[in-house]
């Protein structure tokens, strides 16, 4: 198998007039938790949306450019299977308020109207959960509502969501910014878990979490994407002036 | 200092008596109607046609049949309509298209009912041949619809936007979001704005002056005249007769106590289906 799983190739992105995103050229090894950090407003998560093709549901958002998953272009591609593929989780939690706990987890074969079997559903609901570290905290009330849960599982929950699609890529938009100190560290020990499974791409404006979590790091600027390469490398060594001055916390 | 807290207690109490004083007239409307009419009202009341006058009893069997016939029907053509187009204009805020539409619900919101009615017989009573329920439940939908629509709209733009972005993140078509994420997290909402709506049009009397235009006898032939309470009401309360008093009273009594448990009912599905965002 290709070590790349993702590649974009002069991928632009556009609110309107406004170039958030210009010409980033990137390779996501496989398996790897990559890191994007970077100043707000840096386009990083327009960068992220843009992988999934999300950016284009906002009103007067474009893009140009190449998304390579796996050597196909997804910008060619149908969103929907886009997105079956690349699974998204969000800043804030977003469990879906009328599911129950079960039925979020299995909500991407449920409301997209796939038929399983019962024992199937309970080994994906059982499997996902499991591999969300959330099974044993929540096995006895599957039937409860998704907003039963407090804010780090509910953070969970939507990971297990994702993951139970199988998609190939994980894209988390600064997951743990919206949680507490304890339900973060336990989100970061996930990723190590997650990895051996999928990709994942984490926006974070955090760099001690992008130091702690991931192998590789990509730092953005006013949209461009300055320096790509190994976390250590990253923060120990950088190679631009700009990124050195980001990490040094000269500016943020 | 006195003197401030003196104006801040006098405000208070200000807005107790005016707050108190809304509700006075409505107390006593309902007492009043219930009065007069609840003694009319019994099984025979409910199962009888009108009597001509001078014979005792009668009921209103034919107006309270042709009611719930011609507000269904109407409910059958908005509830689709208003719900559909609610939904698009709370997915599409800034398109030219909701910003026209959004306008033309507005101003039909203000529209006269007689003026609708007038309407409706022009549209549909004279290009039909006659007056007919339908064409009074068409009448009534055009009324019901910017109450649905709003309230639909409402209700939905006040999902966070971060549920359509799950929902999309899974790869869902948009059919299926609006369906299976959108509808049923708002559907408390729509579904008091619809009751509303009907309660609303459940006692309108001038669309149906010139379109249902009333009959005496029983009738469930929706292409042909139909009775209806407020009909029976304005037809039974301007006559001379007594016993004709009699029977509006107690079909305003009907009418009422029906408004009166839709707007309860409301409130108890309101409370039960909110979906807890």
């Amino acid at each position: 198998m290709e070590s790349t799983i993702v590649k974009s190739i002069d991928y632009n992105a556009y609110f309107g007039d406004n170039h958030v995103v210009k010409n980033v050229n990137i390779e996501i090894p496989r398996n790897s938790v990559v890191a994007v950090m970077g100043p707000s407003g840096c386009g990083k998560t327009t960068f992220l949306r843009g992988i999934n093709r999300m950016h284009e549901l906002i009103p007067g958002a474009t893009a140009k450019g190449k998304i390579m998953l796996n050597g196909e272009d997804v910008m060619e591609m149908h969103p929907i299977f886009v997105r079956l593929k690349i699974g998204m989780v969000f800043q804030r939690p977003n469990p879906f308020p009328n599911l129950s706990i079960y039925d979020n987890v299995i909500a991407g074969y449920k409301l997209n109207g796939i038929k399983l079997p019962k024992a199937e559903k309970d080994k994906i609901v059982e499997l996902s959960l499991s591999r969300v570290a959330l099974w044993n905290e929540v096995k006895d009330s599957l039937t409860k509502k998704g907003s039963f849960l407090s804010g780090g599982q509910q953070q969970r929950l939507c990971i297990a969501r994702a993951v139970a699609m199988e998609p190939e890529v994980l894209l988390f938009d600064e997951p743990t910014s919206a949680l507490d100190p304890i339900s973060t560290s336990t989100v970061e020990e996930l990723f190590h878990e997650l990895k051996k499974n999928y990709t994942l791409i984490i926006v974070t404006h955090n760099m001690q979490q992008a130091a702690r979590v991931s192998d590789k790091t990509a730092f953005f600027y006013v949209g461009e994407l300055v320096e790509f390469d190994d976390t250590k490398q990253m923060f120990t060594n950088p190679t631009d002036i700009r990124t050195q001055n980001y990490i040094t916390g000269r500016f943020s | 200092m006195k003197y401030r807290i003196g104006k801040s207690t006098g405000f208070q109490v200000l807005t107790i008596t005016l707050a108190f004083a809304c509700v006075v007239p409505l107390i006593f409307i309902l007492i009043y109607i219930l009065q007069a009419g609840i003694t009319k009202i019994n099984w025979h009341f409910i199962t009888n046609l009108p009597k001509p006058v001078g014979e005792v009893g009668g009921g209103i069997a034919n107006a309270l049949l042709g009611s719930m016939i011609i507000i269904g029907c109407a409910s059958v053509i908005a509830i689709p309509f208003g719900i559909l187009c609610g939904i698009y204009l709370s997915e599409n805020k800034t398109s030219k298209l909701a910003y026209w539409s959004r306008l033309c619900v507005d101003i039909l919101q203000g529209v006269p009912s007689i003026v609708i009615g007038i309407v409706a017989y022009f549209w549909l009573v004279k290009p039909l041949g006659g007056f007919s329920a339908l064409s009074g439940s068409a009448a009534l939908a055009i009324m019901m619809l910017p109450i649905i629509i709003r309230s639909t709209e409402e209700t939905l733009l006040m999902l966070p936007d971060s549920l359509r972005e799950a929902a999309y993140a899974l790869g869902m078509p948009f059919h299926r979001v609006i369906l299976k994420v959108i509808i049923p997290c708002g559907i408390s909402g729509i579904l008091s704005g619809v009751m509303l709506s009907v309660a609303r049009i459940a006692g309108e009397t001038a669309p149906l002056l010139f379109t249902a235009f009333g009959n005496p006898y029983l009738s469930g032939n929706i292409f042909k005249p139909m009775q209806s309470l407020p009909l029976l009401i304005f037809n039974y309360a301007t006559s001379p007769y007594n016993d004709w008093h009699d029977l509006a009273w107690g079909a305003s009594c009907i009418l009422l106590i029906f408004v009166l448990l839709l707007n309860i009912f409301t409130k108890l599905i309101t409370r039960k289906w909110k979906v807890q965002l």
